[in-house]
């Protein structure tokens, strides 16, 4: 964008802040509250979307430089031989040509907070009255020696949706029958706490009927896990002792990687695999880092009610790049982050003060095609936090029957494909 | 002023269903606004509780029988796989709010 655009952009900024408190609706049509909205995922998409819901008038600009974004939830379904890549692929016309929320297919490069500008690698500059940020994870790949993006080409993290994904799927088919599958989760915080667990499931399941001599290694940076007990419950009744996992106290955590052996390493023992998948530990992606929104721990310190940056005002962080105790970087978690954070902005922008905030979480776990599990929490705003409401929630009871797994394997499918429908389109 | 102005909009609504004002919760002026809450419905139940299949359509039930369901859910007098869980999360004012939402929403 031209400098005089962003010149009169501050301008008319100057002017609608004078008269925010009487609100927005008798400014000139160029006057127009601007939100842009960095990260096309569950979080941002979702964002972009009921801001417009909520208030029609505010101009959204949702920088996104993915054309299709393939969902990491129900990626492991893929794994498992029961999903295709392409049913977990989305694009955005519905925000384009429905919502009326600006696209652009470009990577978002740098923040200017003072000047309140976005620029993207395409050379564009978006203004902005309020910026928000659902960046995603990126990998600290420092953590561990031998493991670097080259490395990853070798031994799949696949905990990004789209190539990494389709890399761990082929090299499970291509592998031999008798062969050991190594996942290799990582310590709190990080992505989806009961992804790595439903992986070694929908493996198992691919592997019990394609290859049942082979083995499944779980090793763990950790000594316990989400939903443990419904796991272990699955996996003696579908899959034998065909999945081992061994905890952090049991010499678990890998240590470092021999990612062209494929061979993890642990502080006692050396593990071959025929696949590895090695899941780093994780911070804010790299956007959040330079323009100064993490903390030293590399993740997003927000202002609960309204998820704005405790660190850099103007800018409002969700998902799970975004510290929000207690509810777990779930892509369920950003869409209901991202409605409270869509209504706080439209209050703020509109000179309101924010509304009570109120998210939830749902999380579905397939632990065979048939057999699904669940957690869920309603989440009330404390001094601490958000926390789940007392009596509510939880997990799935265990010692349940087929049927009851079975409704809630159906149910998982059955969120999937409204979920998405909430936030993107088919095409 | 904010707080006054929900309490007194909580009155007009509890007016409006015919709800005796002993009925509402003391805590109701601190309630999340109807269209946030019922979002919240929205990432299972699909956009406007619009759904695709396989979890229960939302949209074009009555809010009386939305209230029932969800107030018999949250007593364990009508059980599901989750709903019963989730509907403990919420308060009775809440549950109004959100199934008068979704119905208005859907007319």
């Amino acid at each position: 964008m031209a400098a005089t655009n962003r010149r009169t952009f501050l301008q008319l900024a100057g002017a609608a802040g004078a008269v925010s408190a009487f609100g927005l609706a008798g400014c000139q049509p160029q006057g127009a509250p601007r939100v842009v909205v960095i990260g096309g995922g569950f979080g941002g998409a979702t964002a972009a979307r009921y801001l417009k819901k909520f208030d029609p008038g505010i101009e959204v600009t949702l920088i996104e430089p993915k054309r299709q974004f393939t969902t990491c939830p129900f990626s492991n379904l893929y794994l498992g031989g029961i999903r295709s890549l392409e049913s977990i692929t989305f694009g955005y016309d519905n925000l384009r040509d429905d919502d009326d929320v600006i696209v652009v297919h470009e990577r978002a490069v740098g923040i200017d907070a003072e000047a309140r500008t976005v620029t993207t690698d395409g050379g564009g500059t978006f203004p902005y009255d309020r910026l928000i940020v659902s960046p995603g994870i990126a990998f600290r790949y420092e953590e561990t020696p031998g493991y670097d993006v080259a490395a990853a080409e070798l031994a799949p993290h696949a905990w990004n949706g789209g190539p990494q994904t389709r890399l761990l799927h082929d090299q499970i088919r291509a592998m031999e029958d008798g062969g050991v599958v190594i996942v290799a989760p990582p310590a709190n915080p990080f992505r989806c706490p009961p992804g790595p667990y439903e992986r070694a499931s929908m493996i198992a399941h691919y592997l019990k009927y394609n290859k049942p001599k082979s083995k499944i290694l779980i090793l763990d940076a950790k000594d316990s896990f989400s939903k443990q007990a419904l796991f272990e419950e699955g996996w003696a009744l579908h899959y034998g002792d065909m999945i081992e996992w061994i905890p952090r106290s049991g010499d678990g955590k890998v240590v470092a990687v021999d990612a062209a052996g494929r061979t993890a390493i642990t502080e006692f023992a050396r593990h071959k695999a025929a696949v590895l998948n090695y899941i780093p530990q994780q911070r804010a992606a790299d956007i959040a880092v330079s323009a100064g929104l993490v903390n030293a721990l590399g993740w997003c310190p927000i202002d609960y009610p309204t998820f704005e940056s405790t660190l850099v005002p103007g800018v409002h962080v969700l998902g799970d790049a975004a510290i929000v105790d207690d509810m777990p970087k779930s892509g369920n978690a950003a869409n209901t982050q991202a409605k409270v954070c869509a209504a706080a902005v439209a209050d703020l922008l509109a000179g309101r003060e924010p509304g009570v905030p109120t998210t939830t979480n749902t999380c579905y776990s397939l632990v065979a095609p048939m057999h699904g599990i669940s957690v869920t929490a309603v989440y009330r705003l404390t001094d601490k936090g958000y926390r789940g409401k007392a009596g509510s929630g939880g997990l799935s009871p265990l010692g349940e029957g087929p049927k009851f797994r079975a409704a809630e394997a159906r149910y998982a499918r059955g969120w999937y494909g409204n979920i998405t429908n909430d936030i993107w389109s088919r095409t | 002023m904010i707080r006054k102005r929900s309490a007194l909009r909580a009155t007009a609504c509890a007016a409006a269903v015919g709800l005796p004002l002993a009925a509402l919760p003391a805590a109701a002026e601190d309630m999340a606004k109807p269209e946030l809450l019922a979002a919240n419905c929205f990432n299972c139940h699909g956009p406007n509780g619009e759904s695709l299949g396989t979890v229960p359509e939302l949209a074009g039930i009555p809010a009386s029988l939305l209230i029932r369901n969800l107030r018999e859910f949250k007593s364990d007098t009508k059980i599901a796989t989750i709903m019963n869980r989730i509907a403990k999360g919420y308060s009775d004012a809440e549950i109004e709010a959100i199934a008068r939402y979704i119905e208005r929403v859907n007319q």
